[in-house]
């Protein structure tokens, strides 16, 4: 149960579109991550899922049904939002119960459920508080029990963290995660944050202006970016690229490197650069390096303990296995 | 307001204000009880002997004095149902995208700047009265007899006037309140699987609560004292059928010329507001809580 296809969906607000046509397959019990920059239809996409918009053309099928013109409650699909949108007035576990009592479920079995969602998300002792009397991640977890108890058939998210502080947002991660191991259940998860995606997905889809740019699993993404915006969006520090001469002596417009991929020489480098900022993490230290010919600096990773400062010289070296080769168009060159 | 000093110093600064009101309040007050106390008729000049609760028992023996009482009751909570409904239906119907939804909010906010001395013409002659008005005219024009509401429903008449006049102002609020409602939850519940009308009850209405509390208890403190809507259509009858208790003191003090039973009246009314305000605290204070 879980696997929703959508064909040909289009979404305009009036004259404009949003989401021109789509095509996109999610399969049972997929992880799959709507990621993309701000504006570019993610939380549309997903609310046209969840019913709450409607399509302006095409079809949406879940689980082999067509669930076009099927209201939202009718599609047993459940959404955590970004707000949460917990019932302010309700106490933590009517809050849970909401949608069973809906159902018209029996009391027992409401019981029932509540308090097992309340076990896997640790809520317990916030049963009889109200919305207003838990912190962010608790009443993030709310939000989620009140999505498990439904039973449904996918989970949708919309940017479910990003009200959260940085610690907390990493513990949710996991214990998402978590949940979704266990529950195997298709989860569609919106996200700008592409470190989110990569950690969390099963699947990626890249979205830029409503048009899928790609979709694979977080390594094919990494490993091989169809495009120049894929290219840019997947991986954090973002991608090198290089024009002119250099990219032509390879056979391609621009060609790409990531820091992680460019190691610094004591001599013979390919480019000889000034470190103008280096950033030490511990683990890692990133090093942001003027080039002569070059309008941005190159970002390259090094160990954590590379004995570099502020305006030293370096040599860059990139792993010629690495290059990423990009056409005119900006799409890739196998 | 942190320390010690600043507390101070805020209690000070208020503190012309604090008088200022306390002396507004409490001159008036202390007037009114005083005279209740007199044997004080203007038509009998001179004698202004101490009576006790001599004019107490004279205005709460009054036979009118229950029925002022029932009716000022009725008026109240008759008012507040319409008002306190119409308004949440109207509100609803306000906060749909509709064209021309500008005009339409000014127009429904209108009756609030009628006077209600007008507006209570404008009802008694226009469209209560059996002869000349718009109803009596509906009801000819189908064949029934008119009905005459001023004498045949008396109370129930005002009770319309003065909703008509009141459900302006709890639309208005109503409606902003309902505009705060956020979206995200109401698309929750819609896909918790609940219908409109479980959304209105579940959602709505709680979101609403606040609101209706401040709406209820400020129309409360104005119904308790209607008065020129009374005046100007039925002069409280006939005979006490529409008499409320500020009509009764009225009538007392004024048509009788008798100050000192017009005063206990008075006191009494004040008494009875502020019982009604202690159950209306009792009953929906807890949902201004925040
Ligand atoms: N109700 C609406 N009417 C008109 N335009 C809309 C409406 N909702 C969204 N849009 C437009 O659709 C585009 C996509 O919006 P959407 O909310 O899906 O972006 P998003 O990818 O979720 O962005 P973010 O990461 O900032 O949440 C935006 O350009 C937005 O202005
Ligand atoms: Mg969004």
């Amino acid at each position: 149960m879980g696997q929703i296809t959508l064909s040909k969906v289009v979404k305009r607000f009036g004259d404009v579109e949003v989401i021109p046509p789509l095509d996109l397959e999610i399969n049972e019990g997929e992880f799959v991550v709507f990621v993309g920059p701000s504006g570019c239809g993610k939380s549309t996409l997903l609310r046209l899922i969840a019913g709450l918009e409607d399509v302006t053309d095409g079809h949406i099928s879940i689980d082999g049904q067509d669930a076009t013109e099927l209201p939202p409650a009718k599609r047993r699909l459940a959404m955590v939002f970004q707000s949460y949108a917990l019932y302010p007035h309700m106490s933590v576990r009517k809050n849970i119960a909401f949608p069973l009592k809906m159902a018209k479920m029996d009391q027992a079995e409401i019981d029932k459920r509540v308090d097992g969602a309340a076990k896997v998300l640790n809520l317990g002792d916030y049963l009889d508080r109200r919305p207003g009397q838990l912190s962010g991640g608790q009443r993030q977890r709310v939000a989620i029990g009140r999505a498990i108890v439904r039973e449904p058939a996918a989970f949708l998210f919309d940017e479910p963290l990003s009200n959260l502080d940085a610690a907390l947002r990493v513990g949710m991660r996991l214990e998402i995660s978590e949940l979704h191991a266990r529950l195997q259940t298709t989860m569609i998860y919106v996200t700008h944050d592409q470190v989110e995606a990569m950690t969390m997905a099963d699947k990626i889809v890249v979205l830029q202006a409503g048009r899928v740019e790609q979709v694979g699993s977080p390594l094919e993404l990494y490993r091989a970016p169809r495009n120049l915006f894929v290219a840019g969006f997947i991986g954090s520090p973002r991608m090198n690229f290089i024009t002119g001469a250099e990219a032509e002596a390879h056979g391609a417009t621009t060609i790409g490197i990531r820091p992680e991929h460019i190691s610094i020489v004591p001599e013979g480098g390919t480019w000889t650069g000034k470190v103008v900022v280096s950033e030490h993490l511990g683990s890692d230290t990133f090093l942001h390096v003027d080039i002569e010919g070059r309008e941005e600096p190159m970002t390259v990773r090094g160990d954590g303990e590379v004995p570099v400062r502020h305006g030293d010289t370096v040599q860059l070296s990139p792993d010629e296995t690495k290059i990423h080769r990009f056409d005119a168009k900006g799409l890739r060159i196998e | 307001m942190a320390t010690q000093h600043s507390r101070a110093a805020a209690r000070l600064m208020i503190s012309p204000a604090v008088i200022l009101l306390l002396l507004w309040m409490i001159v008036p007050l202390a007037m009114t009880v005083y005279f209740s106390f007199l044997n004080y008729n203007l038509l009998m000049p001179g004698a202004h002997n101490f009576i006790g609760f001599e004019n107490y028992k004279y205005f709460v023996t009054n036979p009118a004095f229950i029925t002022a009482l029932i009716n000022t009751l009725v008026l109240v909570g008759g008012v507040l149902l319409i008002t306190t409904v119409g308004g949440t239906l109207l509100a609803l119907l306000l906060d749909q995208p509709v064209w021309g939804q500008g005009i339409v909010r000014i127009l429904v906010i209108a009756p609030f700047f009628v006077m209600p001395t007008v507006s209570a013409l404008v009802w008694k002659n226009m469209f209560m009265n059996p002869v000349n008005g718009l109803f009596g005219w509906i009801a000819t024009s189908f064949g029934f007899a008119p009905f005459d509401f001023l004498s045949q429903a008396p109370l129930f008449s005002i009770i319309l006037i003065v909703s008509w006049q009141w459900l302006p102002f709890a639309t208005l609020i109503l409606l902003t309140a309902l505009q705060s409602l956020d979206s995200e939850q109401v698309e929750a519940a819609e896909m918790d699987g609940a219908g409109p009308f479980a959304r209105f009850f579940h959602i709505t209405v709680p979101h609403l609560s606040r609101a209706a509390t401040v709406v209820i208890l400020i129309q409360t403190i104005f119904l308790l004292s209607v008065f020129a809507e009374i005046l100007v259509t039925t002069n409280g009858g006939p005979g006490n059928a529409s008499t409320n208790l500020t009509y009764l003191v009225y009538a007392q003090s004024l048509l009788q010329f008798d100050v000192g039973g017009g005063s206990a009246g008075g006191i009494i009314a004040v008494i009875l507001a502020n019982i009604v305000a202690i159950f209306l605290m009792r009953m929906i204070g807890k949902n201004l809580d925040a």
